[in-house]
């Protein structure tokens, strides 16, 4: 026997008109930004690499901090490790840089299971004080790696990045030197790597992961108790943040071709730039990290001349901007449109729903 | 001998890190609030006497005198203005905005007084020692070690002798219920943070006397901070005071072997002891 007054199906979705629109424009930017090279000089080039390259890092602390809930100051470390994986396989195994960037990525990730070991038994704040003690500690001891350098650091050896893949061929395709077709390789690597974390971040809470992620940061009492292993989740994403994390260091150092702890390790170049692009645009969202690294990169054009009043005056409006719009400048543009970019929330339509809004 | 040298040297520096952590150790104890500004505190503060020293040309103990109240007046406008507004449950804010004043700060001093080296002038002080028989111990040294002695006992007769240390443990335990007990939360906070910047002070004088400080070492007295507190377990004066020697005694043998190992050995002392004993050798608190 069949419901005569059966309704039509519940569906459940997460897509607006607003996401549909920026599906469309995502696809045509990157097709632009793919083709930036031919009408591009080599300054903005430049300029997008570093643009592209935080906000990966960006995306990632993200991950780890709005969605995961876990404050990390310890972001250095798998950038650093990144690089000098990279550099270890280019110098000390004669491997060419850019798969050399993916041994990175694996070296970032294995050093972050001992890692997670240790910052896991520290609770929030402690767990952000602990985590910069492990990048201090992998600082220390790098700086101790004679083949790499030591204290000192090293450089990329002239013979692998003259003959690094693809770099002749970019070369005569666009008539430009050696260094300018480098440039552009890490440009369009930066840019596939950015596509890619969105994408992949986009999908991942979309998913039942996600979901679970959310619920975790949310209420992990209440998220355990309907199935959700929120310890696995943890891991899970602090695995993957160190992955991308090491991806983008190493890929950042074949750009720069030098290497020093110092600065692979530092602080503030991987984590405070990070964590205040986070906080400006919006934490928790995918868009917030991409309208902070554009703040950021305006305001660091803007106030260059000024030395250390920009790191000042960064860190000052990082504490306006935590204390009177925790959520960010796009969480500001939210509340007042209500538009979203990337939406994860899911709404149900259909069903009966629709015959009471009728 | 040398290894007796060695140890003695270690405890006595352990007394400094003491020093740093005992500020840190307050404040979150009271309001579960972890400053990671305050390295660049015990910096700005040695500056502070740095300036009074050099512009009124006060002896740095008279300086720090002076620098305390001050000090004290930063702590208490700090909470009472700016960081009573981000506690709640959400870890976030409180971490966010002390560590964008750290940041702030780091580079206000850095603008002030350049990145070059400072020291406190010490006369007399820091050269003499004392003949113990077997080694002889640096006067300045063993003044640092009795002061954070000092500190640590005043600290616990505060916490549990008088009428606010009463409040500052009912504010920490329950700050609903203690509110309704006519304590008001927000004053108490400023009142543990301004308390907090006296230790401060004081560790920023000894960290003066002792060696160079430029504007940027305050994250890594941040850092021996905080392995002491954690070392020593949450909640535990005393324990901060051994987490602060055991940090000291790691770093002076790692330096006698080694003088690259010295911060290292730190370090791998800190990660033993979280690996051993999660909580801290003398835990006190849940959190």
């Amino acid at each position: 026997m069949t419901d005569v007054n059966a309704s039509p199906r519940y569906v459940v979705s997460t897509h607006t008109r607003a996401s549909q629109i920026t599906a469309t424009a995502a696809v045509a930017i990157f097709v632009v930004l793919v083709f930036l090279p031919f009408f591009a000089g080599r300054g903005l080039i430049q300029d997008m690499f570093f643009i592209l390259t935080m906000l990966v890092l960006a995306q990632f602390w993200n991950l780890l901090a709005g969605y995961g809930g876990m404050v990390s100051i310890g972001q250095q470390a798998f950038v650093g490790m990144g690089a000098y994986a990279m550099f270890g396989g280019v110098i000390l195994a004669g491997m060419d840089p850019i798969p050399a960037i993916l041994l990175g990525g694996i070296a970032a990730l294995i050093v972050a299971i001992p890692t997670a070991f240790f910052a896991f038994r520290l609770q929030g704040p402690y767990f952000a004080i602990g985590t910069w003690v492990i990048a201090e500690v992998m600082r220390l001891v790098m700086a101790q790696v004679q083949a790499l350098g030591g204290g000192t650091g090293t450089s990329l050896p002239r013979a692998a990045t003259r003959e690094m893949w693809a770099t002749e061929w970019i070369a005569e395709l666009f008539d430009v030197r050696n260094s300018a077709a480098r440039d552009i390789l890490t440009y369009w690597l930066a840019l596939a790597l950015a596509a890619a974390t969105i994408a992949a971040t986009y999908a991942l809470l979309r998913s039942k992961r996600g979901l679970a992620l959310s619920a975790v940061r949310d209420n992990p009492e209440a998220a355990k108790s309907v199935g959700v292993d929120a310890g696995r989740m943890k891991w899970f994403v602090f695995l993957t943040s160190a992955f991308g994390t090491g991806l983008a260091g190493a890929l950042i150092y074949v750009q720069k071709a030098r290497v020093s702890p110092d600065a692979a390790f530092s602080v503030t170049d991987w984590t405070a730039y990070v964590l205040f692009i986070v906080i400006i645009g919006g934490i928790g969202t995918i868009e917030g990290p991409i309208v902070g690294v554009i703040i950021f990169f305006l305001l660091q054009s803007l106030l260059a001349d000024y030395g250390s009043w920009y790191l000042f005056t960064l860190g000052i409006i990082g504490i306006v901007v935590m204390l009177f719009a925790p959520r960010g400048i796009w969480g500001l543009i939210t509340d007042k449109t209500g538009i979203q970019l990337f939406p994860v929330r899911r709404r149900l339509s259909g069903g009966k729903l629709d015959t009471i809004k009728n | 001998m040398i290894w007796v040298d060695t140890i003695v040297q270690g405890i006595l520096l352990g007394g400094l890190y003491a020093l740093f952590a005992a500020g840190l150790s307050l404040v979150f104890g009271i309001m579960r609030l972890v400053n990671l500004a305050h390295g660049d505190f015990i910096v700005m503060a040695a500056y502070l006497i740095l300036v009074l020293v050099t512009l009124l040309g006060l002896s740095p103990f008279l300086a720090a005198a002076i620098a305390a109240p001050a000090m004290y007046l930063t702590g208490w406008l700090l909470q009472k203005h700016l960081l009573n507004r981000t506690l709640g449950t959400d870890i976030l804010p409180p971490l966010l905005v002390t560590f964008g004043l750290s940041i702030a700060l780091q580079n206000a001093l850095l603008e002030g007084f350049s990145a070059d080296s400072q020291r406190l002038p010490t006369g007399a002080i820091s050269t003499a020692s004392i003949d113990l028989g077997i080694v002889n111990v640096g006067v300045l040294p063993l003044l640092t070690f009795g002061s954070a002695v000092a500190v640590i006992v005043g600290l616990n007769q505060l916490f549990y002798r008088t009428e606010l240390g009463r409040a500052f443990r009912a504010t920490s335990d329950d700050a609903t219920t203690a509110s309704l007990m006519g304590i008001r939360p927000s004053n108490i906070f400023a009142k543990a943070m301004a308390i907090a910047m006296l230790v401060v002070t004081l560790a920023a004088l000894y960290l003066g006397m002792r060696s160079n400080f430029d504007p940027s070492i305050g994250p890594a007295r941040l850092i021996y901070a905080f392995q002491a507190v954690i070392i020593g377990g949450l909640g535990s004066l005393w324990g901060t005071l051994a987490g602060g020697i055991i940090i000291g005694l790691s770093q002076t043998i790692g330096a006698a072997i080694n003088p690259e190992w010295q911060i290292l050995a730190g370090h791998v002392a800190f990660l033993l002891v979280l690996l051993v004993r999660p909580r801290g050798l003398f835990p006190r608190a849940v959190d």
